[in-house]
């Protein structure tokens, strides 16, 4: 077994080297501007990005025509929003999203709030940090352009209704745009029956590499329109300008393949071990909480508090395994998760959490020594911790007066 | 972020690790913080003829929460009452490096000093 080991497959993924194998030809020997017509390097090119695009519409369902090829899932996400908001800015302004949604939706639908340009409605989620698509029915008006709700989130690995949320979309002739960064590839996609209009993905989150992205946009029932928001050549239908990156485009094409062929067996690997894992860790540990949904969510994703013990220090003792926390004390902005905050769990327990996120490369003897770690930091910083001790003498926490600061 | 190589000594040898019981004679607590904000230091002194002789803590917190309180018990060891009090944090910044982010860390740790110290001195008024 090496060391370190990754488990932060929510963040990104190591490259299949099947996937770096297809690349490798379209650096130096295939360099080609997909977009030249006139010779031979072009076609090359166009070539290599057409079969990859067939690859990347196969995975989801989709006619390859309705692939867009972007920088990631984030430029994605800003496309999808701000080119169906400039579009129908005739129609209405209102975006309706949900309050866990990753920061590039969010902090796409604020700064066109605080633009002037749309009036956004945050649905709540349950406390296993799902929609409820009765909550997506009554906030629709007849200002509604676009619904934006995530197939799977990043940090929780909770599952959303997707299908139901379609579905009320349809009906009442919204758009219906989903952030799949987390899902696709790891869970059955499916465009039609999900009554996906505009979808967001990336590559480097299946084993492929970085740089690359696509937004799925629906080309009938109904024919779903986008302003761009880059002016250039008009590549992708005009509705995102800039050279292809072939090689990137193969890379996704392939990470996609590879996914499609695998994921059935994959995802009973993966949530075979998570399920060990938790098991592992839960039997030794008292007051160690699950959060998230406990059976619909994402087959590598694990999310647990661990009650009077701070998640960076958590990192800290564990630092041959690459994990994340959504304690404050990781992020830039000093406060803990704003997704486990949109489930009701505590601030001290988001301050305490841990997110396992397996993936393709993990094997079970690294999964073991995960959960010999966890129990041997847990039980260390929980010695060292004077919540602990207060809780160990009956103190019920709540009621102290502390001093903040 | 890298952690500084004392830092992560403090943290994974931590010094003085562990609790008096609060009222025995000559000792004096000090909790700040807040399980909400991320982190609560637990600092507590044993005083002998106005001299520190021991000192122990408990931290809920990051790393760096951590090695700054164990760096104050450290400190704190052998002083007099009055040097004590000139324990300021940044002569833990210094000392740990502490980037300006974890700043914060070294002011809890002033705090749960200042704070034992006040315990103490108020029970060894005379009632």
């Amino acid at each position: 077994m090496k060391l370190p080991i990754f488990l932060d497959n929510h963040s990104t993924s190591p490259m299949d080297p099947r996937v770096l194998d297809a690349m490798l030809p379209y650096f130096v020997e295939k360099f080609g501007n997909a977009a030249s017509r006139n010779h031979a390097f072009g076609w090359a090119a166009e070539e290599a990005v057409e079969n990859a695009r067939k690859q990347i519409a196969k995975l989801i369902k989709a006619d390859p025509k309705e692939i867009v090829f972007t920088s990631g899932a984030t430029e994605s996400d800003n496309l999808a929003i701000k080119g169906v908001l400039e579009m129908y800015k005739e129609k209405g302004d209102h975006i309706i999203t949900s309050s866990t949604e990753h920061r590039a939706v969010i902090d796409t639908a604020k700064s066109l709030e605080a633009k002037g340009k749309a009036t956004v409605t945050y649905l709540p989620v349950d406390k296993f940090g799902m929609v409820n698509p009765e909550d997506v029915r009554k906030a629709i008006t007849d200002k509604t352009v676009l619904i934006s709700v995530m197939l799977a989130n990043n940090e929780i690995g909770t599952i959303n209704p997707v299908k139901e949320i379609g579905k009320i979309a349809k009906e009442k002739g919204v758009l219906f745009h989903c952030d799949a960064t987390q899902g696709v590839g790891k869970i059955p996609v499916d465009v039609q029956d999900m009554g996906i209009d505009l979808m967001s993905f990336s590559a480097h989150k299946i084993y492929g590499p970085k740089g690359v992205g696509a937004l799925y946009v629906r080309k009938k029932n109904p024919r779903v329109r986008i302003a761009a928001q880059m002016d250039g050549g008009g590549h992708e239908r005009g509705m995102r300008s800039g050279t292809l990156p072939v090689p990137l485009i193969v890379g996704f094409g392939k990470a996609c393949e590879l996914c499609d062929q695998e994921m059935a067996t994959e995802s009973v690997r993966l949530a075979a071990m998570r399920d060990r894992l938790q098991a592992g860790i839960m039997k030794e540990i008292d007051e160690a909480y699950l959060n998230g949904h406990p059976t619909q969510r994402l087959p590598h994703n694990l999310n647990i508090s661990f009650a009077y013990v701070e998640g960076e220090s958590l990192l800290m003792g564990m630092k041959d395994i690459a994990l994340s926390s959504g304690s404050a004390c990781t992020s830039a902005t000093l406060e803990p998760s704003y997704v486990l905050r949109a489930l009701g769990v505590g601030v001290e327990l988001a301050h305490s959490s841990i997110r396992f996120g397996l993936g393709r490369f993990n094997t079970d003897e690294e999964i073991d020594y995960t959960i010999k770690k966890v129990i041997e930091i847990v039980t260390k910083l929980r010695e060292m911790s004077p919540l602990y001790e207060m809780a160990k003498e009956g103190v019920d926490l709540k009621s102290v007066q502390w001093a903040a600061h | 972020m890298a952690y500084s190589d004392k830092v992560v000594d403090h943290f994974n040898n931590p010094r003085n690790m562990g609790s008096f019981k609060k009222d025995e004679e000559g000792v004096g607590t000090g909790m700040v913080g807040a399980p909400e904000c991320g982190d609560v230091m637990k600092l507590q002194i044993k005083v002998q003829n106005d001299t520190i002789v021991d000192a122990k803590f408990k931290t809920f917190g990051c790393g760096s929460a951590i090695a700054s309180s164990s760096l104050a018990t450290e400190w704190l060891k052998g002083k007099t009452i009055e040097e004590a009090q000139k324990i300021k944090n940044t002569d833990i910044v210094q000392e740990l490096n502490l980037p300006p982010v974890k700043i914060h860390c070294s002011v809890l740790a002033e705090d749960a000093i200042k704070a034992a110290l006040a315990d103490y001195q108020k029970k060894a008024e005379p009632k």
